[in-house]
C-alpha cells in the first residue's frame, strides 16, 4: 500500500508566543518548531499500516525551508521518503492554500491512502485533510480512531469518533483520505539507527505555484479579552493554597 | 440572505443549531434555516418556531444516514437554488466532516470554530481562536459570496435565539442525490460498552493536564482529588498518552461536566477542553503560564508550579 502522510511544522507548544508588530501573525522568527502533534499520530498510523500490509510511507509537507526539520524527524521514525512543497508564502498560509499546494505535488503519485492529523496546533482550521480529499477527488472520513484494511486491499473499514463518547464504523473504497484522531495509537520515537538512515532518504522538493492566500485573510491577531474576572491568588505556594481553601469554603462554598 | 444549516439525528435537533441561529439573528440580514435528511418534517416544524424568514426542508432518502458525500452534494444544490450570501453551521464533528469539502467545491473556504462575528470598518469579520486559544483573530472572508463560517458550540446561547409570534413557512427543497455515488457506507452509531466512570455526576473534579509532565507524577493529582473528595479527570493528551483511561477525559471528545468545583492543574485550556467544563459552578486553575486560556474561564487562579501548589493545597485542606 502506498501511503502518504501530511505533516505540518508548528511553533513548539510551550513557546511563549507574542503577537507580531504587524498584528497579523505571531512573532516566530526566533521560535523553536516541532511536528504538529496530531500529525505525529497520523504518521504512526501510517507506519503501523505499512508494517501490517507492506508498501511505503511518503511524508508530504508544505512550508518554508525550515520544514525540513520535521520531514527529517518523520523519516527518522520510519517513513521511506518525502515530498516538500517549498515556499516562504506557506508559513502563514490557511488550510485552502496548504491543501492546494499539497494536492499539486501529490496528484501524480497516485497514493492508495492519504492520512493527515485532525487539525493543526497553530491555526487549527481542521480542514486541510478534507479540502485535500476534495482536490484529489478522494472519498474521505474524519476523526478516525481505528483503521482496518479489507482482505482484498480494495477498501477500508474505519472507526470514526462522534461527540460525547459515541462512535461509528464506516466503509469506504480505496484510494481514500482519513484524518486521524490523536490518541489512536502510542507514538514511537526515532532510534539512533533511524536518524542515521534518514540522512540517506530522498526528499523531493517541489516549488509552489500560485502561493497567494485564498478564502480568508487575518485582519488582526490579538490576545483574547477575558470573559470572567479571575481572582488571582498571589504569594508563596503554602500561603496561596491556604487562601484558596479559605475562599472555596467561605466565598464559593464548594467545600 | 443568511442560510443556517441545522443539524439533526433521528429527528432530534442538535441544540447547537439554536446557538447558530442566535448568531445569525444578530447579523443584519434575513435568516433562513435548512434541515437535511430523510423524514425531517419534525425538526423542520420545530425550527419554524424561530424568528426566521423560512425553513427549508431538504428531504431525500439518500441523506439518511448522514454521509459527507451525500450532504455536500445536496447542499451545493440548495445553495445554487437559494443563493445565500453567508452559510453558517454549528461547529460540530459533522460540520467538520463535510462543510470544508462543500466550501472547497465552490472555490471558497470555511472559516471554522468562530466565537463571534462583528462589523469592522463596514465589513463583516469572524472572530476565531488561534494557537490553541492563546490568541483570537478577526478574519475576513475573501472572494465573492457565498461565504462559509461555523460557530463553536457554546459561543452563543441557545435561548438567545428569537422566537416568532407565528411559525415560519416550511418549504420543501428538492435535491437529486445518487445513492450509488455516495462513497462512504456508515454503520449505526454506538457507545463504547465500558464507560466505567460517570463524571457527570461528580460534585467535585480535579482535572490534570500536560503540566503534570509524566505518568509518575499522577499521584500528586490523585492526592489532591482524595483531599477534596473529588473525582480525578484529565484533558485529552493525558488519555492519549495512556496515563489515565479514556473514560476520565473531559472535553468535546470526552465527557461534559458541570460540577460544583472544577480544579484544573497543569491544563492550558484548549477550546476542546473548555467546552467540556466551562459549565462548572466554580473553576479553579493552577498553571505556570499566566496567559493560559484556562484563566479566561477560571474564578480563582494560582499562577505557579503545580508541583509546589498541589501539595500545598493538600496540606492546607488537611491542616484544618
Amino acid at each position: 500500500m502506498k501511503i502518504a502522510v501530511c505533516i505540518k511544522q508548528v511553533v513548539t507548544r510551550d513557546w511563549p508566543l507574542r503577537a507580531a508588530e504587524s498584528a497579523k501573525w505571531v512573532r516566530d522568527d526566533d521560535a523553536s518548531f516541532e511536528m504538529n502533534e496530531p500529525d505525529a499520530y497520523a504518521l504512526e498510523e501510517a507506519l503501523r499500516l505499512k508494517e501490517r500490509h507492506g508498501g511505503e510511507v511518503v511524508v508530504c509537507s508544505a512550508g518554508p525551508s525550515r520544514v525540513s526539520q520535521v520531514i527529517r524527524e518523520a523519516l527518522a521514525r520510519g517513513a521511506d521518503r518525502a515530498v516538500h512543497v517549498a515556499s516562504d508564502a506557506l508559513s502563514t498560509a490557511g488550510a485552502d492554500t496548504v491543501a492546494s499546494a499539497l494536492a499539486g505535488a501529490m496528484r501524480d503519485e497516485s497514493f492508495d491512502l492519504v492520512l493527515t492529523g485532525l487539525q493543526s496546533d497553530d491555526q487549527g482550521f481542521g480542514q486541510t485533510g478534507v479540502v485535500l480529499a476534495e482536490r484529489l477527488g478522494l472519498p474521505h472520513a474524519t476523526i478516525i480512531m481505528e483503521v482496518d484494511v479489507a482482505a482484498d486491499g480494495g477498501s477500508l473499514r474505519v472507526k470514526r469518533e462522534l461527540e460525547s463518547g459515541w462512535f461509528q464504523w464506516l466503509s469506504l473504497p480505496l484510494p481514500a483520505l482519513l484524518t486521524i484522531q490523536s490518541g489512536i495509537n502510542q507514538l514511537r520515537y526515532a532510534t539512533l539507527r533511524g536518524i542515521m538512515a534518514a540522512k540517506r532518504k530522498e526528499i523531493r522538493t517541489v516549488p509552489m505555484e500560485n502561493a497567494e492566500a485564498r478564502g480568508q485573510r487575518i485582519l488582526e491577531l490579538y490576545v483574547p479579552e477575558k470573559a470572567s474576572a479571575t481572582r488571582f491568588i498571589d504569594g508563596p505556594a503554602p500561603e496561596a493554597a491556604r487562601e484558596l481553601v479559605r475562599l472555596l469554603r467561605e466565598e464559593a462554598r464548594v467545600l | 440572505m443568511i442560510l443556517v444549516i441545522a443539524e439533526q439525528r433521528d429527528g432530534a435537533l442538535n441544540p447547537a443549531t439554536w446557538e447558530t441561529l442566535a448568531a445569525a439573528q444578530q447579523m443584519d440580514a434575513p435568516v433562513t434555516v435548512a434541515v437535511l435528511g430523510a423524514g425531517v418534517q419534525g425538526p423542520a416544524g420545530e425550527l419554524a418556531a424561530a424568528d426566521v424568514a423560512e425553513v427549508l426542508a431538504v428531504e431525500h432518502d439518500a441523506l439518511e444516514p448522514y454521509t459527507p458525500d451525500g450532504f455536500s452534494g445536496a447542499l451545493a444544490q440548495v445553495l445554487e437554488q437559494t443563493g445565500p450570501e453567508l452559510v453558517l453551521f454549528p461547529h460540530t464533528y459533522q460540520t467538520r466532516d463535510y462543510a470544508p469539502a462543500l466550501a472547497a467545491r465552490l472555490g471558497r473556504m470555511l472559516i471554522p470554530d468562530c466565537i463571534g462575528s462583528k462589523d469592522r470598518d463596514g465589513r463583516r469579520v469572524f472572530v476565531r481562536p488561534m494557537f490553541q486559544g492563546k490568541f483570537v483573530a478577526d478574519v475576513l472572508p475573501e472572494g465573492s459570496a457565498p461565504h462559509f463560517a461555523s460557530f463553536q458550540v457554546g459561543a452563543y446561547r441557545a435561548d438567545a435565539c428569537r422566537r416568532a409570534a407565528a411559525p415560519a413557512a416550511v418549504r420543501a427543497v428538492a435535491v437529486e442525490v445518487d445513492a450509488a455515488a455516495i462513497r462512504q457506507r456508515p454503520e449505526a452509531p454506538f457507545r463504547e460498552a465500558k464507560q466505567a466512570v460517570d463524571l457527570t455526576q461528580a460534585e467535585r473534579i480535579v482535572a490534570v493536564g500536560r503540566g503534570i509532565k509524566g505518568q509518575e507524577h499522577l499521584p500528586l493529582a490523585q492526592d489532591l482529588a482524595r483531599a477534596l473528595d473529588a473525582e480525578l479527570a484529565a484533558s485529552r493528551p493525558i488519555c492519549d498518552s495512556g496515563w489515565l483511561p479514556m473514560d476520565r477525559q473531559i472535553g468535546s471528545s470526552g465527557q461534559t461536566v458541570a460540577p460544583k468545583l472544577y480544579l484544573a492543574v497543569g491544563i492550558s485550556g484548549a477550546i476542546q477542553h473548555l467546552v467540556g467544563m466551562k459549565g462548572a459552578r466554580t473553576i479553579v486553575a493552577v498553571n505556570k503560564d499566566a496567559d493560559a486560556p484556562i484563566f479566561e474561564v477560571a474564578d480563582y487562579g494560582i499562577v505557579g508550579d503545580l508541583f509546589e501548589v498541589a501539595p500545598a493545597i493538600v496540606a492546607a485542606l488537611e491542616g484544618s
